[in-house]
């Protein structure tokens, strides 16, 4: 198998798995209780939310688990803006947010809040002025996202985090992709609440983190026991903890290096297939980009058919058209790039990790264009344009 | 989203009768790049008959699919007998469509629908 969709999940690593393992046979016990085996689960928590702690550059007091990356979105959101929302009803927020981002900001607005959805350059990119403009009285937040996960274009948050600062707005970032990928630190950046969850970087599902920067105003998104210092009760998730722990201390440990070598076979594989398949778009920024991130678009074909093609020869792929997500309208995300609709549904993205190797890219690469060709001879676009 | 049937896989990844005619009869297109599937249905009739028919589709596998098994299903019918088929019909003859595919076996059914009409216009005069 050649598994190229690392921003829609990764492998869990065998170092995680086995820090993991004790806590979900022998080390079973509940953390809230008073014996050894509970102290024991008390304690590898505590250890966890030092590890996170330390690869975000903030306090443990900071760190809140939760059950993933759109809980931490969720709670982030709906609890800064229902607490805050004596100061203002205003959040802004841009165009191409997961939809953990955006969905809830279109709740938010039929609970009468008012959000503004920034629009991107067509490198993906916000525009720091635009923000600057739609700054008004009675902002409170501002959650943009740290690095896109279709297309992987990378916002500038310390710029970002530095207006917000300024004019004394709450700064969300839902840093899923971003983390383990390129250096964060919350501090230097002034972000004051940050979404990670644990399979994006080699961990387990079903576990994320809220960074919540002290002192912020929020309310609970749950309301139970005691977990988490009242804030996310929930008996905790302790096998998973110590996986997403583990697994940002391996992801944070050497990001250029990392980096250096992923930017390597992701150039290698937009240069092949801009050499050798005509009418292709790259989409995103060329360089402000996730290291592994490869997004492109073939003309006249449909991307659910090209990745059932690679499917077949073993290749596990993404596209952000319609067909693969059961909606309508192709990905939000190439839609405000300004593609047409028809051109936003032959989508293709391949997304490299370090377990990756420049032989599995120069496989796809060698198949990739009769498969592109394939499609298009049985297409009426296509075939209309010749 | 549930899974595609063997026989859809196989219609997708090997279509029958893909292509244009040249000298076609009738030609039906429907769909817009909007919902992300075009398909295009060539026909020629003789004596009232379908003796050939080819398409081209852009869209998901299903709407590939769809539009492979229907044109088998029509080959060799009379034209009446090929508007009778429903989008029903080719969805069972794949073994199944997943739910959220069902409107590309319309969009087939409607192709050649348009096809036929287009020949009926066509021969009118």
């Amino acid at each position: 198998m050649y598994y190229f969709d690392n921003s829609a999940t990764t492998k869990i690593s065998k170092e995680v798995l086995d820090e993991m393992m004790p806590y979900l046979t022998e080390k079973f016990g509940n953390a809230s209780t008073i014996y050894s085996l509970g102290v024991e689960s008390r304690t590898a928590i505590l250890n966890a939310r030092e590890q996170v702690a330390k690869a975000l550059g903030c306090s443990s007091k900071e760190i809140y688990f939760t059950s993933s990356g759109t809980e931490s979105d969720n709670w982030a959101i709906k609890g800064v803006t229902y607490a805050n929302k004596d100061k203002g009803k205003h959040i802004i927020t841009t165009a191409i947010e997961h939809h953990a981002v955006l969905h809830t900001c279109e709740y938010l607005e039929k609970q009468g809040f008012e959000v503004t959805y920034l629009p991107v350059k067509d490198n993906g990119i916000i525009d720091l002025e635009v923000l600057k403009k739609e700054i008004r009285k009675d902002t409170i937040l501002i959650t943009i996202m740290a690095a896109n996960n279709e297309i992987g274009s990378i916002q500038p948050i310390t710029e970002i985090g530095k207006i917000a600062k300024k004019h004394n707005i709450y700064f969300h970032t839902d840093a899923v992709q971003a983390v383990g990928n390129i250096d964060i630190d919350v501090n230097k950046s002034n972000i004051d609440l940050l979404s990670f969850s644990g399979h994006k970087i080699n961990g387990p599902k079903g576990i994320g983190v809220l960074y919540i920067r002290e002192g912020v105003n929020i309310d609970n998104l749950l309301h139970g026991g005691g977990q988490e210092r009242g804030k996310r009760p929930s008996t905790e998730n302790v096998a998973s903890i110590v996986g997403i722990s583990k697994a940002i201390e391996i992801a944070t440990k050497d990001i250029p290096k990392k980096s250096k070598y992923l930017i390597k076979l992701r150039e290698r594989c937009i240069k092949g297939i801009l050499d050798n398949i005509p009418d292709t778009i790259v989409n995103g920024d060329r360089e402000k980009r996730l290291p592994g991130n490869v997004n492109v678009c073939f003309k006249y074909i449909e991307g659910e058919s090209i990745l059932l093609m690679l499917d077949q020869l073993g290749i596990c792929a993404s596209s952000g058209s319609a067909c693969t997500s059961g909606e309508l309208n192709p990905s939000h995300v190439l839609l405000a790039l300004g593609l047409p609709h028809e051109i936003a549904h032959g989508s293709l993205r391949i997304s490299i990790s370090k377990d990756n190797t420049e032989e599995e890219i120069e496989y796809v690469l060698s198949v990739l264009p009769g498969i592109v060709q394939k499609l298009r001879d049985m297409s009426p676009l296509y075939n209309k344009e010749k | 989203m549930e899974n595609y049937s063997e026989k859809v896989m196989d219609h997708f990844m090997n279509p029958r009768n893909v292509g244009e005619i040249k000298d076609a009869d009738g030609i039906g297109e429907v769909g817009n790049p909007r919902c992300g599937d075009i398909m295009k249905m060539y026909i020629k009739v003789k004596d009232n008959k379908i003796t050939d028919v080819k398409f081209l589709t852009f869209g998901c596998g299903a709407a590939v699919a769809t539009s492979s098994m229907i044109t088998e299903l029509i080959k060799g019918k009379t034209l009446d007998e090929a508007l009778e088929i429903s989008n029903r019909q080719v969805a069972e003859a794949l073994n199944g469509l997943p739910p959220v595919k069902m409107h590309c076996s319309n969009l087939a059914e409607q192709a050649v629908k348009a096809a036929i009409e287009d020949y009926k216009k066509k021969n009118e005069k």
